[in-house]
């Protein structure tokens, strides 16, 4: 049979998918201990007993100088900033997409100025974000929507747009205003498509949270791994990465099973990513 | 022949019309009088305009030139609930279940703010659509969304929302093109019927010539009359046959292939070979 019809079996699919993850635990474990028999004080690949600890320490102990349990604070503060982020974002592409996408002349005089804005990189515009804003939270929270929103907005304005004219007809011919047929056809139509350019905003959205807690913050886990960075605790940062790659994971997901949920009709033709 | 009775006057009235795009002539000199209660059935090649000439009845396109008058007054310019629309596919709602699709006409009219009934006047509602369900046989599929349905059973939910508004004119645009012959034969017998029963003026686009001879009371036959074999946009199709298909008549219609063969001067209404 050729390969392109052989399909695994549950539990060989499992353990396809398992193969890569134990691979690179495997040569980091040959690497880090061939690095800590030379040298058992070598801070760059540290044992996972040693990062096991430092994340013990970093979630359940309270900070020597704060009191704070610091795992919980970081990630706390950063998925608020993301949330905040996130949710203006979502508004924003949810209003003005909707009027792009299905108004002539909100398309008109908004699409261009919005694709414009969009090229913009974001990250530029972080120092005029910090100068206009200060240092707090508000300056995060507006590099997230500043970097999410502009594309969200386009793919939520590309969605309208590719909602079968048939149907918007349809809904004339049935007597619907315009206010009804986006809060009963095109808002429906538009939301799973939404959940996915949300889901896909995150990733980038990760990357401005981390820099801008990087750069100027007293919190966040973005602040957390570019402060240990000077002392080189790659025993803090590996687990860090690893619980930010978790988070990211999570609430990919649970964007996916709300989508499966609210939207059956969405999601009866073929399976999605 | 087709000349309308006296005493009734013509329903539609179609004057000149002639539909360009850019150079492209498409349509051209088409002159019609529909008596109330006709079955119009429209047959042409592919291309030569007749879906065009269906959408500026229902005004989703405007006309280059000429006008269409419904009982005396021009057309709106866009679509409206007096005219009912069924297209070859996407004309029922896919994010909305069976009976959803139905209600929502209900749910136009009486919820401007939301488009939308809860509790009672929902189940009020429901109970006004019910005979509508039983009778295009969708009453067990009634929580099933429309890509859970088979195509006949689409088209069937389509043409049942469609004359929800009661139009005085019902449009079908190949309703039945994607049809297997078997279930193509059940939903002419429910068109028919429905026909009958509500007393509305039927234009039918198709490509099956025997279903235009089955269902029209008047079949109108689109092609062009002119050609300019270096510039094959220069002229527009127009209607080149219109033949009164009551039952004495139906023995007496030309062959197909005569139907098709291109006359050399375009023939009016009421003359043919």
């Amino acid at each position: 049979m050729r390969i392109i019809n052989r399909r695994p079996s549950r539990f060989s699919g499992f353990f396809l998918a398992a193969i890569p993850f134990i691979a690179v635990v495997v040569v980091y474990m040959i690497a880090s201990r061939q690095r800590l028999a030379e040298n058992p004080a070598d801070k760059l690949l540290p044992s996972f007993q040693s990062m096991g600890s430092a994340f013990w320490r970093m979630a359940f102990e309270p900070d020597r100088r704060s009191g704070d349990y610091l795992l919980w604070l970081d990630t706390l503060d950063s998925l608020w900033r993301l949330g905040i982020g996130m949710a203006i974002a979502t508004a924003l592409a949810l209003v003005i997409g909707l009027l792009i996408g299905f108004i002539p002349h909100v398309r008109s005089a908004l699409a261009p100025f919005v694709a414009t804005f969009s090229l913009i990189p974001p990250i530029t515009i972080l120092p005029i974000l910090f100068i206009v804003f200060g240092l707090g939270e508000a300056a995060k929270v507006a590099l997230i929507v500043a970097g999410t929103a502009p594309v969200m907005i386009r793919s939520t304005a590309q969605a309208v747009m590719t909602i079968p004219r048939e149907m918007i007809i349809k809904a004339e011919t049935l007597g619907a205003s315009v206010w009804q047929m986006l809060t009963r056809l095109v808002l429906p139509q538009t939301l799973p498509g939404l959940i996915n350019s949300i889901r896909l905003a995150l990733v980038p959205a990760w990357i401005f949270l981390i820099s801008a807690e990087a750069i100027a913050s007293t919190t966040g886990l973005g602040y957390r791994i570019f402060l240990v960075r000077r002392y080189l605790a790659m025993d803090v940062i590996l687990p860090y990465v690893i619980w930010i790659t978790l988070l990211a994971f999570i609430l990919d997901r649970l964007l996916l099973v709300i989508s499966r949920r609210a939207f059956p009709w969405f999601h009866l033709n073929g399976e999605s990513l | 022949m087709s000349a309308p009775d006296p005493q009734v006057p013509p329903q539609v009235v179609v004057r000149n019309l002639g539909k360009s795009y850019g150079d492209t002539l498409v349509l051209e000199r088409v002159n019609l009088e529909i008596a109330p209660n006709s079955f119009c059935t429209i047959v042409g090649a592919s291309g030569c305009g007749k879906s065009t000439f269906l959408r500026m009845l229902l005004s989703q396109e405007a006309p280059t030139r000429g006008s269409i008058l419904v009982d005396g007054e021009p057309l709106p310019r866009e679509p409206t609930p007096d005219r009912g629309i069924v297209f070859q596919r996407y004309s029922v709602f896919s994010h909305l279940t069976v009976e959803d699709n139905l209600l929502l006409a209900a749910e136009f009219e009486a919820s401007p703010a939301i488009g939308r009934l809860f509790g009672a006047a929902r189940r009020t509602a429901m109970q006004e659509i019910e005979e509508t369900l039983e009778k295009i046989g969708l009453a067990p599929a009634r929580k099933r969304y429309p890509s859970q349905l088979s195509g006949g059973m689409q088209q069937r939910l389509a043409i049942a929302q469609a004359l929800l508004k009661k139009p005085k004119i019902l449009l079908l645009d190949e309703p039945f093109g994607a049809l297997d012959p078997g279930i193509r034969a059940d939903m002419h017998e429910l068109l028919d019927q429905l026909w009958k029963e509500l007393g509305m003026t039927v234009f039918m686009v198709t490509h099956d010539i025997n279903e235009a001879f089955k269902l029209g009371t008047r079949m109108l036959v689109f092609d062009k009359t002119r050609h300019d074999p270096h510039a094959p946009d220069r002229y527009g199709a127009t209607i080149t046959y219109d033949l009164p298909l009551n039952a004495g008549a139906k023995g007496r219609a030309p062959p197909v292939s005569e139907l098709f063969a291109n006359p050399k001067q375009p023939l009016h209404k009421g003359t043919r070979p």
